[in-house]
């Protein structure tokens, strides 16, 4: 007896321990499988791109070193495209946060049928932004767009199918619109996230701010905004990505032109994309860059070590 | 606490529910309500307009296309019956097989993942979960040329390619939301079916899942939804596809010629196209915010 146990005592946890190190493979690798060669790969490949020298065919011609680099860099419309990317994001990011702090406000409220009004709203978000987007081309139509019928007839506009009313070929117009459209597509998701923000502030707070005979606009400033804090960092990085991202606006409304005059990074890369895929890759090396960033500071605001332990 | 606080209670609950009531006997219908309604009313209406518009245009008769009103004249259902033959219903069916396909993988995938990682602390636990959590914020966008690159090296059929991706991409949503819920499900309600004879997988099956259903429905509806709506991935890949093989965005896209543009079939496509998706939305609105917030609001 004594000698038949000790090997059996080996065995067994030997093949227990394979066995336990073997099952988190089993049950999670699929998922990091899926994530390494759809999500990390392209970002291997991308960088390798931006390196070579790549006949718009697709065809590798051979290496480039840092030609690509130094070909966008001296691209005469790169400066207008960052300046107006930096625009694009601050600007629809900064717009929809407020409009959507204002909305959370008045949706947090109760009347009513509050629920089905709340419903509307995601409306945009969950349609496809690029239908969104070619309803607005639509509705900017200069001969017969809604919006242009509504100005004209409020005398807001002289002429149908004038120059004025050609809002979409106007670069700096165009620019407006699309902005007017990712702050619409963006509302929904900001609100709701701000809603929940709100959700969480106990009533009580507020209470015992009015018994000192704080205001409105006070008990707002000082509590509210505060405690809405990991909210609004939450979405606006989330935000800035999307935006950042966003092509389907400004490909279904300009398509980026005329020339690259409406284009942000985005588009941009898309467009090189076409005949310079080394210098596209180029362009998207920098983009992925900079969505970096902002993916460390989204792990920050969401405090991801105390989430993941 | 987590974003699911409990089985019983999922987030949606905790979006308004019964403070929504109306004309509950504690609340009167004051001055104040009615004008916040009336607001509030006419901002809903405002986000529904453009989708309206996409509806009156679909329904244009297309002589009217060219008229300055806002209500056409007449309605016409012709461009619903007439846009079949422009391929559309093959579009239909290549998108429904993607956003299927990738809904279905995402749910193989990130079920087993979001489980085992909601039971068990095991090495590299920590580095799958920021793993998921940084790629949530990766788009195809900014990727694009690489992932054009990787796949034409594949050379897998298109359909499939646009299966990986937007499954690829919309995992990690499916992972975290899902770790969530499994994370509020006692443990012990597992293990005491277990002691009823039921093994580990029936215990899963039985238990688990469908106290997880909310959160498996959440997954399941914003991957389909999400992998419908791709465009630029969809534009990218399906190129030099037969164009009744294309997915519907990259069709509807395709209404808008060098010279001219098909409005009429274009809408009729868009409102096929973006009106199940928007109900479907609404089933999950309340349980989406704190997957794509990471939990970090609920």
């Amino acid at each position: 007896m004594a000698t038949t146990d000790p090997p059996i005592r080996l065995r067994r946890p030997l093949a227990a321990r394979v066995a336990t190190s073997l099952r988190p493979a089993l049950w999670v690798g699929p998922a990091v499988a899926l994530i390494v060669v759809v999500v990390l790969w392209p970002v291997i490949v991308l960088v390798h791109s931006s390196l070579q020298n790549i006949a718009a065919d697709g065809y590798v011609v051979g290496g480039a070193g840092g030609r690509n680099f130094s070909t966008l860099w001296h691209e005469p419309a790169l400066k207008g495209v960052v300046l107006r990317t930096v625009i694009w994001v601050v600007a629809v990011v900064g717009v929809t946060l407020l409009l959507s702090l204002a909305l959370a406000q008045l949706f947090h409220q109760r009347f009513p049928l509050r629920r089905l009004a709340r419903t509307a709203l995601i409306a945009p978000w969950a349609a496809s932004v690029m239908m969104t987007a070619l309803i607005f081309r639509w509705a900017l139509d200069p001969n017969v767009g809604a919006v242009n019928i509504i100005l004209h007839a409020l005398g807001l506009m002289h002429r149908l199918g004038s120059n004025q009313s050609d809002w979409l070929g106007r670069p700096g117009w165009a620019l407006v619109w699309m902005m007017v459209v990712a702050i619409f597509v963006s509302l929904p998701f900001t609100t709701y996230a701000l809603l929940s923000g709100l959700q969480t502030i106990p009533g009580e707070v507020y209470e015992a701010a009015r018994v000192d005979g704080a205001g409105r606009w006070h008990c707002y400033r000082t509590i509210t905004l505060p405690l809405l804090r990991p909210a609004i960092l939450v979405a606006t990085t989330i935000n800035v990505i999307n935006v950042f991202n966003s092509f389907p606006i400004i490909w279904e409304m300009t398509r980026g032109g005329p020339g690259y005059e409406t284009s942000t990074t985005t588009t941009f890369m898309y467009i090189l994309k076409q005949s310079f895929i080394g210098e596209a890759a180029a362009m998207s090396v920098v983009n992925f860059a900079l969505v970096i960033v902002v993916v460390l500071f989204f792990l920050k605001v969401t405090r991801w070590k105390e989430q993941v332990t | 606490m987590s974003a699911v606080s409990s089985p019983s209670l999922p987030a949606s609950a905790s979006a308004d529910e019964p403070t929504a009531v109306s004309g509950s006997p504690r609340r009167p219908l004051t001055p104040r309500t009615f004008g916040l309604s009336v607001l509030a009313y006419g901002i809903a209406i405002l986000f529904l307009l453009p989708y309206l518009e996409m509806v009156i245009t679909a329904l244009r008769p297309n002589r009217q296309l060219l008229a300055a009103n806002l209500i056409p004249d007449h309605i016409t259902f012709h461009n619903f019956t007439t846009i079949w033959q422009t391929g559309f219903g093959g579009n239909l069916i290549e998108s429904l097989l993607i956003a299927g396909g990738a809904t279905v993988i995402v749910l193989f995938v990130s079920i087993p993942a979001a489980y085992y990682t909601a039971r068990h602390r095991f090495r590299g636990r920590a580095l799958f979960l920021l793993l998921v959590l940084a790629t949530q914020m990766f788009q195809p966008a900014a990727m694009l040329v690489g992932i054009q690159r990787e796949f034409t090296t594949f050379n897998l059929p298109p359909t499939l390619s646009l299966i990986l991706v937007n499954g690829g991409f919309n995992l990690a949503f499916a992972v975290w939301i899902l770790n969530a819920y499994f994370s509020s499900i006692p443990a012990e309600l597992e293990e005491a079916s277990m002691i009823d004879g039921s093994g580990r997988l029936g215990a899963l099956t039985r238990i688990t899942l469908p106290l997880a259903a909310p959160g498996i429905v959440t997954a399941l509806i914003f991957t389909f939804i999400a992998a419908w709506n791709e465009f630029i991935v969809a534009l990218t890949l399906s190129l030099g596809q037969a164009s009744n093989h294309q997915p519907l965005t990259v069709a509807i896209n395709n209404y808008i010629g060098e010279y001219s543009i098909d409005w009429g079939h274009l809408f009729a496509g868009a409102v096929i196209a973006t009106i199940p998706v928007i109900l479907l939305f609404a089933i999950i609105e309340g349980r989406v915010v704190s997957g794509l917030t990471a939990g970090s609001i609920k």
